[in-house]
């Protein structure tokens, strides 16, 4: 069993939802980075999403956008990221995926890249831009690592992609709330309980829901029917503002601790 | 004719190892949507007859086939052709494509349309298409490109459409297309994207490539009427290659054409400043198909240069990577001063201002045709006027606004 299929089995007998956290690897600095994990584990992330930064991230918003460039002017590239995996797995077990696109696994070579991604700690990749019939080369590579390949799902899929994406998804499935790119938001978009439950339809696996997922009341808010919360740009917003700042950590622990009540209730 | 010219792309939209659909998932039942419109226009006479109406009363189609005497002579060698798109309606190819995707637009009934632009040609084309129709019509364009084209900026804005300056990355047309796929990805109910070139995910590539393919239609037409036989080289610049496919498809079959697609390259492709993606690049994936990308060692996609806001792009089109792959088309590349010098060239020889995109076709057509027996046919595609250059070619040629002739 992976850590990611742990992590939900846990979080099923004892009636909590997952908080999947994001961050943006290397923004500002990979160092920052490793402790921003750190503390989002200590503080009761269930699941850490790694954005490995892309120069071209069609799917993101202006927050990731701009901690994307932050972070390949910070001279990040996904070896360094594999590095800090190796890091962080040293001292926790954390689940922890890699985000991103799929032309940066494409060019380091997608057997090459499973293996030493599964080496390194990984335990799975939702890539943005990967929809199943393309997958094919990227799902044996990753299968044969032991590595989960997280696919999404939007407002607008079908019966018939919900089906595909079913069939090749291990892990759990990104639900995405609303169509649109990343980014924090006031109010939660309509529909999403409906879309879960045509989701549930057609497969067993955990969903998570995400994009624009913004507070505590959010993510109680989508737990009533999903079975995870995804919130990425807040975390990304307050690195951001707070990089230099000594209470960073603790803020990012606070933060972490307040969305996870959201998760428990 | 060769399986290339009928069966490509395949039905997921493929051209062998190239093309397919690299987006996110939210977009795949818009792209399902369009594929299955555009098919079933495809097969419907009423669409065509609609479609042949508007190219030849609005956009002024068959545009000439021009046999350019004078530059002939002065060449010394292969007789040159040139298939002049710069007389079709805004000025360029363009809107062979726009007034393709409106009417497929009107038929999913969708209310808004977007778009990228480079130089901004395709942007006017698609804000002319958009007044025509009455559509609400939203420009990306970057900002470095809002600047170089100030006149094609104010141009969209007169035809109703609004211009969206995109200051996210390297300011240029890769990342308006960047921001115009988050637009439709965000506004995928009400809203169609109309791509500019033979790039994007499935259908995109087969769609633009069919629509701007009345231009090889129309030059193989005319050049058997003019010579009897069919020319020895095609010419066409490349930055997305939408004039270049639509040049070169009709004659994929025909393997004694020659087909050559002129790139950027900008201050020498061994500065690293060019454009020239299929000279110079390597198999990636960008903008929702696996095609040529000039990227670093690391995967990123690089910033590019070229004095042509047109070709100054990272990405070209699958189809093109096909026509590399297989050996079919040759590429090449031209500087921004061997572009500059064909400029001032065929306005003086012929009295045609090319655009900075085109020039790159003709400055090669000048290193080619003297090479040649004057019993070869060469073809260049003049995709566009130059005017929308003028005034930034008068930075780079003082000289000439000071009274002083060419050399």
């Amino acid at each position: 069993m992976s850590r990611i299929d742990e992590s939900f089995a846990r979080l099923k007998a004892s009636g909590e939802k997952a908080l999947v956290c994001f961050v943006t690897a290397g923004d500002p600095d990979l160092e920052t980075t490793k402790r921003v994990v750190l503390a989002m584990d200590k503080a009761g992330a269930d699941i850490v999403e790694l954005g490995v930064p892309f120069s071209d991230p069609i799917a993101d918003g202006p927050s990731i956008q701009a901690a994307s460039m932050r972070s390949l002017e910070a001279g990040t590239n996904m070896p360094k990221v594999l590095d800090l995996v190796r890091e962080i797995r040293k001292t926790t077990e954390l689940p922890l995926v890699l985000m991103t696109y799929y032309n940066l696994v494409e060019h380091y070579g997608p057997e090459r890249f499973a293996k030493d991604a599964a080496e390194a700690g990984v335990d799975g990749t939702i890539l943005s831009d990967l929809i199943p019939e393309e997958a094919q080369t990227w799902k044996a590579a990753a299968d044969a690592a032991g590595l989960s390949t997280i696919f999404l799902l939007a407002p607008t899929s079908t019966e018939e992609r919900v089906r595909r994406v079913a069939d090749v998804a291990t892990g759990f499935i990104y639900c995405v709330s609303r169509t649109g790119v990343t980014g924090a938001q006031i109010s939660m978009a309509k529909g999403i309980g409906a879309l879960v439950a045509r989701i549930r339809e057609g497969s067993d696996l955990p969903i998570a829901v995400g994009f624009g997922i913004s507070n505590a009341d959010h993510v109680r808010e989508v737990c009533e029917y999903a079975d995870g919360a995804v919130v990425g740009s807040v975390f990304v917003n307050l690195i951001a503002e707070k990089a230099q700042s000594p209470n960073l950590l603790n803020e990012v622990s606070d933060l972490v601790s307040a969305l996870k009540s959201g998760a428990r209730s | 004719m060769s399986e290339n010219a009928n069966n490509l792309p395949d039905p997921t939209g493929h051209f062998g190892e190239f093309g397919g659909r690299f987006v996110p998932e939210t977009l795949i039942p818009a792209l399902d949507e369009l594929t299955e419109v555009y098919e079933k226009a495809k097969a419907d006479p009423e669409f065509h007859k609609e479609l042949d109406y508007y190219l030849r009363e609005y956009i002024g189609r068959p545009t000439s086939l021009y046999f350019a005497e004078r530059m002939t002579r002065e060449l010394g060698g292969a007789k040159v052709y040139i298939k002049r798109e710069d007389l079709c309606h805004t000025g360029a190819h363009k809107m062979n494509n726009t007034m393709g995707q409106i009417l497929l637009t009107r038929r999913m009934s969708k209310p808004r349309v977007i778009a990228e632009t480079g130089a901004g040609q395709h942007g006017v084309a698609t804000a002319t298409a958009c007044a025509l129709f009455g559509y609400k019509c939203e420009v990306y364009m970057g900002e470095e490109d809002v600047h170089r084209q100030a006149l094609n900026v104010f141009r969209m804005q007169l035809l109703g459409a609004k211009v969206n300056s995109v200051t996210s990355g390297t300011r240029t047309l890769k990342d308006a297309m960047n921001e115009a796929m988050r637009d439709w990805v965000t506004n995928i109910d009400d809203t169609h994207y109309i791509i500019g070139s033979v790039a994007g995910p499935h259908p995109y590539p087969m769609m633009v490539r069919d629509f701007q393919s009345v231009i090889g239609k129309e030059t193989k037409r005319q050049i058997l009427e003019k010579e009897g036989r069919l020319a020895d080289y095609m010419i066409a610049c490349v930055g997305g290659g939408s004039n270049a496919m639509g040049l070169f498809h009709p004659f994929i079959g025909d393997s004694e054409v020659g087909l050559i697609g002129v790139e950027a390259a900008g201050r020498g492709i061994e500065t690293g400043e060019h454009s020239a993606t299929l000279v110079a690049g390597s198999t990636g994936v960008l903008h929702g198909s696996r095609s040529f990308v000039l990227q670093d060692k690391d995967g990123q996609v690089m910033p590019t240069h070229s004095i042509s806001a047109g070709l100054d792009y990272p990405g070209v089109g699958p189809e093109h990577s096909h026509l590399k792959a297989t050996g079919r088309a040759q590429y090449v590349a031209i500087t921004d001063d061997e572009a500059l010098e064909a400029f001032q060239y065929l306005a003086r020889i012929e009295g045609i201002i090319p655009a900075l995109e085109s020039s790159h076709a003709i400055a090669y057509t000048m290193k080619l045709a003297p090479t040649l027996g004057k019993d070869k046919i060469i073809v260049v595609n003049l995709s566009g006027r130059g005017d929308k250059d003028v005034e930034s070619v008068l930075q780079y040629l003082p000289h000439i606004a000071k009274g002083g002739a060419a050399q």
